[in-house]
């Protein structure tokens, strides 16, 4: 757990892939590692569309969202997680993702509002420093 | 007394052990895949067997008494993106550039049997391959191209006997008799469940499906490889060397046992089995995975199924470098590394190979990046010799004793696997999936702690990149093809369509081989997604159970 201090929420990430690929070596192996700093990972496996990865991220009361996809419809699917956070009026959280994705979407998915994106060759420490840099109170938003 | 001379090998091992100047680093201790490798091997380590020759069982050296001598493997490059009609001048120009056989990528639609105006389609067409709704585009994939005189592959698993049964169709509209066609369907559902996870049925129906495809094969396109188990979608997935070897090879067993309890005779379609291994980074584990799936393999089919037909006994396999071992940074560094895969699979003796372009860790690839891949191969070829002498490894100490280090390892597996009644149990427990992701998790833990090193990833990094040039799918292309699939819904014989549905939905509810039905609904237009919700309806659909 993050929390050290009983008012402190330990992070909840919901981790999932959206599309169609299968490809999830990277999602399970960044999921262990994020689990392993500390953080409680729920991965909702393959084949989530924008609306059941958000559905989860509700249910579990997530703080953070991690989007896997390896098909190249990351254009398409990542945004519209974040549109589908905006129409359930839950915006404050977070989103981030990974995949085979070249560097012009890269800034074009973080003006869409995906926070940050790693690619393939990403450290699991960089993740793991993100999110803790991301939340340095280990709980709130 | 007389002085003994010291045994030369107890010199070489003082002096070793003694020398000052050894590295510390450690990194030279192990395989990629945790196998532990000596600083030397000797005549110790020869195994005392019979010599092996290449053609002969049990085929350690080669499945061919020629080796390369006879013919070079075959350069087929797996491509395919956006749409039938791109990706039909991607092939001509390929063709026109020396390859000497197709390779379809589908994308992800396609793969996952459903249509290109399906709504969980947005986004995904014509991006990690072509999008094939309906015959209509199979025509079109292959326009100009002579069907009785090129071998294609086709990469697709779930879908495999609807897109089969669309390239006999476009056979017999070229008017090439089914006998002449020759090629290679991927066809392998195991391995889904196992790695690469686009299974849309629950096993059984999955299985059955394969099995009609072989056994309608065996009789109608007898040159036809009807199933190409395949390893590199576990490799991919994160798996050490020897668990490819033994899951593929697993697999590959259990389609043989599930042919023989259809009633087929081993010798009657054992010989159109192909394998598909990955060839990655470590160079002489990858040699002697290949020499040692030979081995087994030729066993296994002589010793436990009998095989009498020599054939049956030669496991004959296609190698795409690693995909998983391309990085982003430093991009131009891919052509290098795809270089030394491609060589270790030329030099375990493959039969067909591809070479991954070093901009398909971003997207698909540019012509240029695809035409150098190519070349890479055509070097290898024509220009290093290593093609001129057969299993020219054939007799290193080192690589004899890895390649029986990997068949004792794969069948340490069988028995484990065994014990668990068989692959379709063991995927149920989640065996291979835990085995993988541990496999995949302690490989990266290795690089986080730079116990292994990735040239430009984790060592050797620069600050800045130097952008390279990337293949972009056109979004209105998207729109094209939903508009053709509708299109051709619109203009088809509606009764003749849905009737054959209907036939195959009744047929899928029995026991009747299902490929002559499938192939009705293909010429009837009845779309790609038609015909897999046909199925669907009969045998359902396969959720996995998430583990990490």
């Amino acid at each position: 757990m993050m929390a050290t201090k009983g008012a402190v929420k330990p992070i909840r990430i919901v981790m999932g892939k959206v599309g169609l690929d299968g490809h999830d070596r990277g999602v399970k192996v960044v999921a262990r590692a994020l689990r392993d700093a500390g953080y409680e990972v729920i991965y909702t496996g393959l084949r989530q569309t924008p609306e059941m990865i958000v559905d989860a991220a509700l249910q579990e009361d997530a703080q953070v969202i991690g989007l896997s996809l390896h098909s190249g419809a990351h254009m398409t699917l990542f945004p519209a997680v974040v549109e589908e956070l905006k129409r359930r009026k839950a915006t404050d959280i977070v989103v981030f993702g990974g995949g085979i994705i070249p560097e012009d979407d890269i800034e074009a998915l973080k003006k869409q509002g995906v926070e940050e994106l790693f690619t393939p060759g990403t450290p699991l420490q960089d993740i793991v420093a993100w999110l803790k840099k991301r939340f340095p109170e280990g709980g709130s938003t | 007394m007389k002085i003994r001379a010291k045994d030369p090998k107890q010199v070489w091992k003082e002096e070793f052990e003694s020398s000052q100047t050894r590295r510390k680093d450690g990194l030279e201790t192990s395989t990629i895949s945790g196998v532990p490798v000596k600083p030397l091997y000797t005549s110790d380590d020869l195994p005392s067997r019979a010599e092996e020759l290449p053609g002969q069982y049990p085929y350690t050296r080669g499945i061919h008494p020629t080796g390369y001598r006879g013919r070079l493997w075959t350069m087929r490059q797996f491509s395919g993106f956006a749409t039938a009609e791109e990706t039909n001048r991607r092939y001509k120009y390929l063709l026109g550039n020396g390859q000497t056989g197709l390779s379809v990528a589908f994308d992800m639609p396609t793969l996952m049997g459903q249509d290109s105006d399906a709504p969980t389609s947005r986004g995904e067409i014509g991006h990690c391959g072509v999008a094939i709704d309906s015959l209509a585009d199979m025509e079109t994939l292959f326009d100009g191209i002579p069907l009785g005189e090129i071998t294609t592959s086709m990469t697709i698993n779930s879908p495999a006997a609807i897109l089969l049964c669309m390239y006999l169709a476009v056979a017999e509209k070229q008017g090439v008799p089914f006998v002449k066609l020759g090629g290679t369907l991927q066809n392998d559902i195991l391995k889904e469940f196992i790695a690469q996870k686009e299974f849309i049925f629950p096993p059984e129906p999955s299985m059955r499906l394969v099995v009609d495809s072989i056994e309608y094969c065996a009789k109608a396109v007898p040159k036809w490889n009807t199933i190409s188990i395949s390893g590199y979608h576990i490799r991919e997935a994160g798996s050490t060397a020897a668990q490819e070897l033994a899951f593929t090879l697993a697999d590959g067993m259990a389609y043989v046992d599930a042919c023989i309890e259809r009633g087929m005779r081993i010798d009657d379609f054992a010989s159109r089995l192909s394998f598909f291994f990955d060839a990655h980074i470590d160079f002489f584990e990858e040699i002697a995975k290949f020499r040692a799936a030979r081995r087994i393999w030729a066993r296994w089919m002589r010793e436990k199924y009998g095989a009498q037909d020599e054939r049956s006994w030669k496991l004959r396999f296609h190698t795409q470098t690693a995909g998983v071992s391309l990085t982003a940074q430093q991009p131009e560094l891919n052509i290098a590394r795809t270089a030394l895969e491609a060589m270790s699979a030329v030099l375990g003796g493959t039969q067909s190979l591809h070479t991954n372009a070093m901009d398909e860790v971003f997207a698909l690839p540019t012509d240029r990046a695809a035409r150098l891949a190519l070349r890479t191969q055509q070097l290898i070829a024509f220009e290093t010799g290593v093609g001129s002498t057969i299993d020219p490894l054939g007799g290193s100490y080192f690589v004899e004793a890895l390649t029986d280090e990997m068949e004792r390892q794969a069948e340490a597996y069988f028995k484990r696997i065994e014990d668990l009644g068989g692959v379709i149990p063991a995927i149920e427990a989640s065996f291979f999936q835990k085995e993988i992701a541990d496999a995949a998790f302690r490989y990266q833990s290795e690089l986080e702690q730079k116990r292994r090193l990735i040239v430009g990833v984790n060592e050797f990094t620069v600050d800045e990149e130097e952008p390279i040039e990337i293949l972009r799918i056109d979004p209105k292309l998207e729109r094209e093809q939903v508009e053709r699939v509708r299109a051709v819904r619109a203009k088809r014989d509606q009764a003749r369509c849905s009737n054959s549905l209907s036939k195959l939905r009744t047929a899928a509810s029995g026991r009747d081989n299902l490929m002559p039905y499938i192939l009705d609904a293909v010429r009837a237009y009845a779309t790609e997604g038609e015909i897999m919700n046909a199925l669907i309806e009969v045998f359902g659909v396969y959720t996995e159970r998430a583990v990490i």
